[in-house]
């Protein structure tokens, strides 16, 4: 474990509604780097991507990271009324990224002016991974990031973490399938 | 924070039900006279606490709107990863809710006082009260909503809540409508307002936090 890890569970255990999911955890997330936690449904995936977003606190040893993350869950969290440019927009502003740029490299663009509810399960999808595109956050969580995108969307996602890691930016995904974002250290739970 | 309030007004506004809880107000006013009768003194000196009584009841309407839709749909769980404080956020939704109701109710409350024909002197008063009360009733509202989001039927639960606590308000500003009513439930209706608009960021920041796991 190099110092300069930007996500460092020490001896993580998570519990979940009187369930424990997993416990005794390390893990080391640096800049470049990529992990893939992998699993069956409900053994807890989503819910490590949440200790690293600090949503859950664990029950017991620490969850650090050195620096902003940025979130992709189930939940899209954009305006339905807006369109797609304006609700990403109050994102970016909050970020102080630029959510045209995202909104290109997901290939929304004949979209931006559509509001959020009219979107598809993969447009949603795209929409959410532009925000996190937009956030500048050195580290991306990614919870089953691939769901309902097509072909072309996994393109753009791997294009867009391969561009993020080139940049020094890390990734901590989970999925229950193979995931395009290159060179990755894989965890299963 | 100026993002933040921003898009709590534009919520609210473009919403389509900021004008509910004012509809509300006004046929409330509208429906009191009919219930009590047109006698102009009678409605003249009960009218003041009716119209605090409407206010009380439209405060409970935008409840469920006001945290429910952000913890469904991850806005609060996005703020949070971006280390924005629940605090931070609640007290742009007390800004942003009070700048939606209270202002437009006291507008409302226009109509509303020619309807219970009250005197003029007691709709300033009515007026004064509202000023100071209003910050009081959305705060009470956003404490209300944070403790209840993820709930199913909120409704009710939201108004067995919310009206015992609303009581202090209730009580002085009617009081401040009375002929007699003055200075002393002034002050007291301020100071019970402040107190909880100072108490609603804390309480609402630690509801939503506590609501998330």
């Amino acid at each position: 474990m190099s110092d300069a890890a930007l996500l460092r569970f020490t001896e993580v255990t998570c519990e979940r509604g009187g369930r424990m999911l997993f416990e005794g955890m390390s893990l080391s997330v640096a800049p470049g780097e990529a992990l893939l936690v992998t699993g069956a449904n409900g053994v807890g995936k989503s819910s490590l991507i949440r200790l690293a977003a600090g949503l859950l606190r664990p029950s017991g040893g620490s969850v650090e990271r050195s620096g902003e993350a940025a979130l992709v869950d189930e939940a899209l969290a954009l305006d339905a009324k807006q369109s797609v440019g304006a609700a990403l927009g109050f994102w970016a502003r909050l970020d102080g990224g630029d959510a045209a740029a995202a909104i290109e490299a997901m290939g929304l663009s004949h979209l931006a002016d559509i509001p959020v509810r009219m979107l598809s399960t993969g447009q949603r999808k795209r929409a959410a991974l532009a925000r996190v595109v937009a956030s500048e956050a050195p580290l991306w969580l990614l919870d089953e990031p691939a769901n309902g995108l097509d072909a072309e969307g996994l393109e753009r996602l791997a294009a867009a973490v391969a561009q993020h890691r080139a940049a020094g930016g890390a990734v901590l995904a989970a999925s229950h399938q193979p995931l395009p974002i290159g060179e990755h250290g894989k965890l299963a739970l | 924070m100026r993002t933040l309030l921003l898009r709590e007004l534009r919520l609210a506004l473009t919403g389509g039900n900021a004008a509910l809880p004012l509809i509300f107000f006004l046929l409330v006013a509208t429906l009191f006279p009919f219930a009590v009768g047109p006698d102009a003194p009678l409605l003249a000196r009960t009218g003041g606490g009716a119209l605090w009584m409407a206010a009380l009841l439209a405060a409970l309407l935008p409840i469920d709107r006001l945290v429910e839709p952000d913890r469904a749909a991850g806005v609060l769980d996005q703020l949070a990863v971006r280390g924005i404080a629940e605090e931070e956020v609640a007290l742009a939704k007390l800004l942003g809710h009070w700048l939606s109701f209270g202002p437009p109710l006291m507008l409302a409350a226009l109509p509303a006082a020619a309807l219970m024909k009250l005197p003029g002197e007691v709709l300033l008063r009515l007026e004064l009260g509202l000023l100071a009360g209003t910050p009081g009733l959305a705060a009470l509202s956003l404490i209300v909503a944070a403790l209840t989001a993820g709930l199913r039927s909120t409704g009710a639960l939201a108004g067995l809540l919310m009206l015992p606590l609303a009581v202090p308000l209730l009580i002085f500003g009617a009081a401040m409508t009375e002929p007699s009513g003055g200075a002393g439930a002034a002050k007291l209706l301020a100071a019970v307002s402040l107190l909880l608009v100072a108490i609603a960021p804390f309480a609402a920041g630690a509801a939503i936090r506590a609501g998330r796991d």
